[in-house]
């Protein structure tokens, strides 16, 4: 009985607390023990080591030089898939895929825009390190460092190849997507890229369901389609393209002079060998001139449409902001539109504030996404123009050569070139005999595909 | 550029080079801006979202990576912890702070609203896993620690222990555990924001003894 009256006096005392109930509020003063107890501590287990993120940025910058020696020097793809798997070991495996360049960019873009973020300096060096490698030797970071890049290049079984029309069309996917990627984390709504990253869970050996799923539809159309989400999707993959276009030295085929013997032609999974083109008949380039024409006409209407397009959709993309969602609701709750209450409604409650605050912070954020959906979709209609501009420009091309944006800098296609053959036996006489067999069967299989 | 001994360099080239020290210099801009945000920030005390090391002096000891804690102050225990984490067994459970715990007979973190009776048997319990372990230490006073290994974040206790008791339970993120994801999936889940980013050299926010 003696408990129960206990539980009474408890309830009660509660009841007198609960008017200036604040959580942590010591209701029954901690006991002077007479026992000798002592008591124990709370147990803090450490976190990683920051050492550790330091060593992680020397593997990274020791990687992507050694990835740049592979491809454009030893050009060796045995070598650079070695360090391909090492990388998928390292960064994704070992490490579990965070913190990687790809969703880097978030959290630099959250450091401008929300001031009381700023970047941790791993993070900020994870994210430049591959941007200034790939200004001076492509796009080699792709090529064997990137952990997502790596588990799709190790799945890569039989490609395919992808007409031109539809990469094109699916490559669009990846600007839309930065482009977003970058809105909501300006508006410190959420790391899409992280959120939706196909591959960490394998990484990790667990996680979301339907993010698994994702992974493996992913890794399976892989299997066919070379690298899909590098190509298609990856926002980061957006930026290093325009850098490897102006990158100081570049991945070519041959590693001297190209003789057109067209071996080379289909060695590329991920369709970024350009053939040599002739000059445009008269006709035709006669209809180019004036679809081009109309094309830079229709470029500012596009932009200016994408961005009205983008500014209309603000009430719909600003849900993705906690803030909001929570306005709506507590709206919902208020106006009696909706029975009962969430936990988030419930907690905002709890701190006992205006809900006229609220909403004006709600729509504060609302008007942030109004001027973010102009500059985003502003934006995905300036790629979507320059895009149909590229596509209708006509360049000659006397050589086979690795489209230098396109380029993953995976070497498959050095070991379909025959002139690398003989400066591979120029250079190595020693090991000439097996070499030369191993290249020849090489060679036959590789013209046949 | 080009020197009068030299032939005038490609138009292409010249143009690409051009470009190529313009992104790099925005590479710098870009990595500077963000570099001397963090010194700002570290200089005046706000390197943390939470704003809880203003008097951490030291900056180098700021530009280590953050780690991922729960403010507990403003963790409503709503339960997302237990379900929403990467994990299979989330990285969030439960901590006692000892110096906060009343060491109470009847512990609301550790019974059921209404026990069939005030003992240790499973059918009196709140904890859906029992990891909570009940010890005599003198009379009236009982010892309540965690077991982790089987605690699974579900925040009952928790709720609990703050609705009726001192609040000495509450929920963390342990470091032993944590992956430290880039966007933490129980932050996004969260519905009172107590997900906050602190320097991994201070990785624990806790309950404290004076805390009004």
């Amino acid at each position: 009985m003696m408990d129960f009256r206990h539980i009474n006096i408890t309830i009660a005392l509660v009841l007198i607390l609960c008017g200036i109930g604040l959580a942590g509020t010591i209701r029954f003063p901690p006991p002077e023990f007479e026992s000798g107890y002592e008591l124990p501590d709370t147990t803090t287990p450490s976190p990683r080591q920051g050492i550790y993120e330091y060593i992680d940025t020397i593997v990274l910058l020791l990687a992507l030089g050694l990835s740049s020696y592979l491809v454009l020097k030893k050009r060796s793809r045995k070598a650079i898939f070695a360090l391909t798997v090492f990388s998928l070991i390292y960064f994704g495996f070992y490490r579990e895929g965070c913190v990687c360049s790809i969703g880097a960019i978030q959290n630099i873009v959250l450091s401008f825009f929300d001031p009381g973020y700023a970047v941790p300096f791993v993070v900020l060096l994870f994210f430049l390190l591959p941007l200034v490698f790939t200004l001076f030797f492509g796009r080699t970071f792709c090529a064997a460092v990137c952990p997502l890049g790596a588990i799709q290049d190790v799945v890569l079984l039989r490609p395919v190849s992808v007409p031109g029309w539809i990469e094109n069309g699916l490559r669009l996917l990846a600007y839309i997507y930065l482009g977003a990627a970058v809105l909501f984390a300006a508006t410190g709504s959420a790391f899409i890229i992280c959120r939706y990253d196909p591959f960490v869970s394998f990484f990790r050996l667990s996680g979301n369901i339907n993010v698994l799923i994702l992974g493996a539809c992913f890794l399976i159309v892989g299997m066919f389609i070379g690298r899909p989400y590098c190509r298609f999707i990856c926002p980061y993959g957006v930026i290093l393209r325009q850098l490897s276009r102006i990158s100081k030295w570049r991945v070519t085929i041959t590693p001297d002079e190209c003789i057109k013997c067209r071996l080379c032609e289909d060695s590329c999974p991920f369709g970024a060998i350009k053939k040599p083109v002739e000059q445009w008949p008269a006709k035709e380039h006669r209809r180019s001139k004036k679809r081009l024409a109309l094309l830079m006409v229709l470029l500012p209407v596009l932009t200016f449409l994408g961005g009205w397009a983008g500014y209309g959709l603000r009430t719909t993309t600003a849900k993705m902001h906690a803030t909001v969602r929570l306005a709506e609701r507590v709206r919902l709750e208020e106006t009696g539109k909706v029975e009962g209450t969430t936990d988030a409604s419930d907690a905002f409650r709890a701190l006992g504030t205006e809900t006229a605050g609220l909403y004006d912070d709600a729509s504060n954020i609302r008007a942030r996404f109004g001027l973010g959906g102009w500059i985003f979709g502003g934006f995905v209609g300036l790629v979507i123009g320059m895009k149909l501009i590229g596509v209708s420009l006509w360049r000659k091309r006397t050589d086979y050569e690795a489209d230098r944006a396109s380029c993953l800098a995976c070497g498959r296609c050095f070991e379909y070139c025959p002139r690398e053959h003989l400066r591979r036996k120029g250079n190595s006489i020693v090991q000439n005999t097996s070499g030369m067999e191993s290249g020849k069967t090489e060679l036959n299989s590789g013209g046949g595909r | 550029m080009a020197e009068k001994s030299k032939p005038l360099p490609d138009r292409r080239k010249f143009l690409a080079e051009a470009f190529r020290y313009a992104a790099l210099g925005t590479l710098g801009v870009i990595g500077g801006a963000a570099f001397a945000k963090r010194y700002r920030m570290v200089q005046e005390g706000k390197c943390v979202e939470s704003g809880l090391c203003k008097e951490c002096s030291l900056f180098e000891k700021c530009y280590k990576p953050q780690v991922w804690q729960i403010d507990p102050y403003k963790c409503i225990a709503c339960g997302n912890c237990a379900t929403y984490c990467v994990l299979e067994e989330s990285a969030v459970k439960c901590v006692q702070v000892y110096p906060v715990c009343g060491y109470c007979k009847i512990c609301f973190g550790f019974f059921e609203p209404e026990p069939y009776d005030i003992n240790e048997g499973a059918e009196n319990q709140l904890c859906p896993t029992g990891a909570i372990k009940r010890t005599y230490i003198e009379d009236p006073y009982y010892e309540y620690t965690i077991d982790e290994s089987l605690c699974i974040g579900c925040g009952k206790c928790v709720k609990g222990c703050n609705t009726f008791g001192n609040g000495s339970f509450f929920l963390q993120v342990r470091h032993d555990r944590c992956l430290n994801c880039n966007e933490c999936a129980i932050a996004a889940a969260c519905p009172s924001g107590a997900f906050v980013r602190v320097p991994a050299d201070r990785p624990y926010l806790l309950k404290e003894v004076d805390h009004a």
